[in-house]
């Protein structure tokens, strides 16, 4: 698959939500999430595998990866 | 042989489970602290009861008070909120009364061991039809972090400012010995044991016991050395535990002061207190 045909996975946040508590951030495998202020943000997007664990990990309802 | 010949290793299809059928949105944001389990736990829940294929009519959630008593509040099932450690009562009420449903009880440490600790080892003795989830972060969290019946020797609390003196309970082994018919002991790291553990409990006929193991980072993490969740999760979750496969090739001194984490009883055999109770009442009215 060359690069221009990789699909990227879309990074749903909910900012309403999201309580900054960083165990997405800390348990993601491939480092793509950050937290930036207060909230969690998108940091490396292209290195996101889609694994989802973010999403099962999440206590807050606050992200989801969408493919 | 190239590696071209070999078939692409398939892309697996995210898409991500929608919780808000289950939900009452006008409810959210929930009260939990950042980074607090429950939320965790309740995710599995939903996704665990997707997976079983029951309708949202079908279920009431019970529970009594304190934080992981809060769960029913924020899920669309029948639901009803009780008195402190009491929900088991009021679940077997429920039951006897409507055999049809599946009654599912959340409940916390203090809640289930200490002030409700009769409740829950009477409800476990009937062995009636329930599933009971101990949301079990070894401390009071809606009262400020005073040490509960599940908090570890040493560990400091705003009641043991020198260090938790009493031994703590066992939750499963005491499920076990009081009669449930099915126990087992997850984790909020480990989510998708966690996903398939709650949905064998829910499951399984009589009463099933789930000690899930979470983190209050803000009452118990702060006063022991874990600054935030993750660090909980990390040390008591991960490596706190042992999966009961991993722990049948280990030595008791390799397993050491681990908890078992897994399906640690299930027993199909015994009969189930609803369907002995109505047995009795055709016997009584003589049919």
């Amino acid at each position: 698959m060359t690069e221009a045909a990789k699909k990227l996975p879309r990074i749903e946040i909910n900012a309403k939500f999201c309580k900054g508590c960083s165990i997405c951030v800390d348990f993601c495998p491939t480092n793509v999430l950050e937290i930036r202020g207060t909230i969690v943000a998108v940091k490396d997007l292209e290195a996101c595998t889609r694994c989802q664990l973010c999403d099962l990990r999440c206590p807050d309802f606050a992200i989801q990866v969408f493919d | 042989m190239s590696t071209d010949a070999k078939p692409a290793k398939k892309q697996k299809l995210s898409v991500p489970f929608d919780y808000s059928k289950y939900l009452r949105k006008d409810k959210l944001p929930h009260i939990w602290c950042p980074g607090c389990g429950h939320g965790i736990i309740l995710k599995a829940l939903l996704r665990a009861v997707d997976k079983v294929g029951l309708e949202k009519d079908d279920i009431c959630m019970v529970s009594g008070i304190g934080c992981s008593s809060r769960t029913p509040g924020y899920v669309d099932f029948n639901t009803l909120h009780t008195l402190h450690g009491r929900a088991p009562s009021f679940a077997t009420g429920i039951k006897l009364t409507n055999p049809e449903l599946n009654v599912i009880v959340t409940t916390g440490d203090g809640d289930a061991l200490a002030i409700g600790g009769n409740h829950f080892i009477h409800t476990c003795r009937r062995n009636i039809d329930m599933t009971i989830l101990v949301y079990s972060n070894a401390i009071y969290g809606m009262t400020g972090g005073q040490f509960s019946p599940t908090t570890p020797i040493g560990s400091f609390t705003h009641t043991s400012s020198y260090g938790a003196m009493e031994p703590p309970f066992d939750t499963c082994e005491m499920a076990k010995a009081a009669g449930a018919t099915f126990v087992a002991r997850a984790t909020s790291y480990h989510v998708q044991d966690l996903e398939k553990t709650l949905k064998a409990a829910i499951e399984h006929k009589g009463t099933s016991v789930v000690e899930i193991l979470d983190e209050c980072p803000v009452y118990f993490g702060r006063l022991n050395k874990m600054r935030s969740a993750s660090q909980m999760m990390e040390k008591i979750e991960k490596e706190g535990t042992v999966s009961v496969k991993q722990a049948e090739n280990l030595s008791p001194e390799e397993i050491g002061g681990r908890l078992l984490r897994g399906i640690l009883h299930h027993d199909t055999e015994t009969a189930e207190y609803c369907d002995q109770y109505a047995a009795l009442t055709e016997r009584a009215q003589g049919k």
